[in-house]
């Protein structure tokens, strides 16, 4: 205990250069938990995005950009599959429901989903949770839109205001369906998934927004007004993607098979979870390489520490020997420096999971707002508290070899520095 | 008897040669001798071998009846936190300690040391305030500052108090005036035999000023005693 205290003070008494250590030892364990944390976090929100859908059916392409491009609103479908082809599916045996899905517009950056009101009915994230609807309703109208909580309050929708879809999925967009606004009809409750960053339109009116267009464009000469458009036979002719709900799990496999083999046009039906597991094995790599960088930072903060207290080694020789002198051992010695190192990465260990919280704390509202991730402020997770044990271990280490020099210097030294 | 040293010879490795070769050397309890010779002529190391810090390559250390030369390295730590005081020539101070803790730091590894200052004192603080008291040292004006801005005086006297506390038999000190003015020199040497009398400790007083040797019982010349010293007749080289 008498040894601990003398390290403190030591330390105290030096303590610009220890308060700099501590701060790059703080600073490189809160990177490397932070980087652990949103890891965690990432993960964590993208399988609570979706669940409850036994397959998602889009046209051929890579399962995990049909996921990211259906469920997480990231990229753009290749190409479309006809409404003949969904209607058949949604015939099969045992397919309980069918969701449909066109993507393709947005509004203020904001996507924008035509669907149909089945979704708000059996879409389900965080494992069992069901869309709620803070104030209004499901799509009663063609032109009907349901926003999510993030789209609702930044852009500060109420119920009942219109609002004009433009035409593709970028930022800014110079092609507006100025003639066929939309009516807010219900906003959604938070749900931390991409559902609150979405515009989700009656795949009626998705249809009818899009009647007078071809290829991208305008139609030249051809006008067809709202309410025109209201009296025609708005079932799409092409969606996005649709989700499909099984009555049993057992026979997931097998219509997934039959959608993949079906003969009528190319499609790819994808189970939810493989495809999430084959997007983590493709994010490992990246996740590895950050994991290995914040390590090495953390390795260059205790090489700093390493290096401040062997170069206090060779001034603090007296002090041994003044130490030796009241009867101090050399392992009373070794322990001092040891215990320097030792409270070094303890404290830095603390001051870091402090900075990570505040860290938190303050990017909160931005990683939520950029990216839509929510990070939780929360206890240090069972992995954080070993992360930390692993640093203090390699403080522990990195600090022995001035401990152990230290041992060596005071027994040769004795009561006189001797060179 | 305080120190009892027969046929000693020491080496600081195997294979070179001895810095140390005493024949016999006794002080008795009580006693003040002067230890009288150049540098290089064996004092720290002798101390180092009194104070049980290293062991003779031969021959027997006894202090206080107890043989140093037979005991692990542990023990003859222990057995100096319990019974010897040292005062250095200087930087005697742990510079990020206060003045107090450095008085009090031998109780922190000596139990013996606090018993026997709990028998006088109140705490090992008290019985520091009162030694740095009785060695003149202003407390309320030196309070809070930290030791190394005390003149060398001033810290060779802390150093005193350090080695005084808790009573230890045998104080040694090893050229601890060589860093202080003619004036100081005398006060000091004063204050600390004083105070060694008063606790009935053993002085073992190391320095090249002859000046200083009438106030010690007894003066050792370490040329004479030394066989191992330098310029002594017999030495072939």
């Amino acid at each position: 205990m008498a040894i601990i205290r003398l390290a403190l003070l030591s330390m105290l008494n030096r303590r610009v250069t220890a308060g700099l250590t501590l701060l790059a030892i703080a600073l490189s364990i809160a990177m490397l938990l932070g980087v652990e944390k949103v890891r965690r976090d990432a993960r964590g929100a993208f399988a609570n995005t979706i669940s409850g859908t036994d397959l998602i059916v889009g046209a051929p392409s890579g399962a995990i950009q049909l996921l990211l491009y259906s469920i997480f609103r990231i990229g753009n479908a290749t190409s479309n599959i006809s409404w003949e082809s969904y209607e058949d599916v949604a015939g099969f045996p045992r397919v309980r429901w069918t969701v449909p899905i066109a993507l393709g517009d947005s509004h203020r950056g904001f996507r924008v989903m035509g669907t149909s009101g089945a979704y708000f009915e059996h879409y389900r994230y965080a494992r069992t949770e069901s869309l709620a609807f803070s104030e209004g309703a499901p799509f009663e109208d063609v032109f009907d839109a349901v926003l999510g909580a993030q789209v609702a309050q930044r852009l500060g929708y109420v119920l009942g205001d219109k609002l004009i879809i433009s035409h593709g999925a970028g930022e800014v967009s110079f092609l507006d369906h100025d003639d066929k606004p939309f009516r807010v009809a219900g906003i959604l409750a938070p749900t931390g998934t991409p559902v609150d960053r979405t515009v989700h339109v009656s795949i009626e009116g998705f249809t009818a927004m899009h009647i007078d267009w071809k290829a991208g464009a305008r139609i030249p000469g051809l006008t067809i007004s709202a309410d025109e458009a209201r009296a025609m036979d708005l079932t799409p002719k092409t969606i996005t993607a649709f989700l499909v709900g099984l009555d049993r799990k057992i026979s997931i496999f097998s219509v997934q098979r039959k959608i993949n083999e079906y003969r009528e046009e190319p499609l790819l039906a994808i189970i939810p979870g493989v495809a999430l597991q084959e997007l983590w094995d493709l994010m490992s790599v990246a996740e590895n390489v950050l994991r290995v960088v914040s390590s090495m930072v953390v390795v260059t903060g205790l090489l700093g520490m390493l290096t401040v207290i062997l170069s206090s080694l060779e001034s603090r020789r007296r002090e041994m020997a003044v130490l030796r002198s009241v009867g101090a051992r050399p392992l009373h010695v070794f322990t001092l420096f040891m215990s320097e190192a030792i409270i070094f990465s303890l404290l830095g260990a603390a001051i870091g999971i402090a900075l990570l919280y505040v860290a938190v704390l303050v990017g909160q509202p931005i990683m939520s707002r950029e990216f839509g991730l929510h990070i939780p402020v929360e206890l240090p997770a069972l992995e954080d508290l070993w992360i930390i044990g692993a640093v203090v271990l390699a403080g522990g280490v990195a600090g022995s070899i001035p401990a152990i020099r230290a041992y060596r210097l005071s027994l040769a030294d004795g009561l006189s520095i001797r060179n | 008897m305080t120190v009892e040293v027969d046929g000693i010879r020491f080496a600081w490795k195997p294979g070179q040669r001895d810095v140390v070769d005493i024949e016999c050397f006794r002080v008795s309890a009580g006693e003040r001798v002067f230890i009288e010779g150049p540098s290089g002529s064996g004092k720290s190391t002798l101390f180092s071998l009194l104070g049980g810090v290293v062991s003779p390559r031969e021959g027997t250390v006894r202090v206080l009846q107890t043989n140093l030369s037979r005991m692990p390295a542990h023990r003859r730590d222990l057995f100096r936190a319990d019974h010897i005081g040292f005062v250095f020539q200087m930087f005697n101070l742990v510079p990020y300690l206060s003045m107090l803790d450095n008085v009090t730091l031998p109780c922190r590894f000596s139990l013996l040391r606090r018993k026997r200052v709990r028998s006088r004192a109140e705490s090992p603080e008290a019985e520091a305030r009162r030694l740095l008291d009785r060695l003149g040292l202003d407390q309320h004006e030196l309070h809070g500052r930290p030791v190394t801005d005390l003149s060398i005086g001033q810290q060779q006297r802390v150093a005193i108090a350090r080695a005084l506390i808790g009573a230890p038999e045998l104080i040694m000190a090893d050229e601890p005036t060589s860093s202080l003015d003619e004036g100081t020199r005398e006060r000091f040497l004063e204050v600390l035999t004083a105070q060694c009398d008063e606790m009935g400790a053993s002085l073992l007083f190391a320095s090249h000023d002859m000046r200083l040797s009438s106030m010690f019982d007894r003066r050792v010349s370490l040329i004479e005693l030394n066989r191992a010293a330098p310029g002594q007749p017999k030495e072939p080289t």
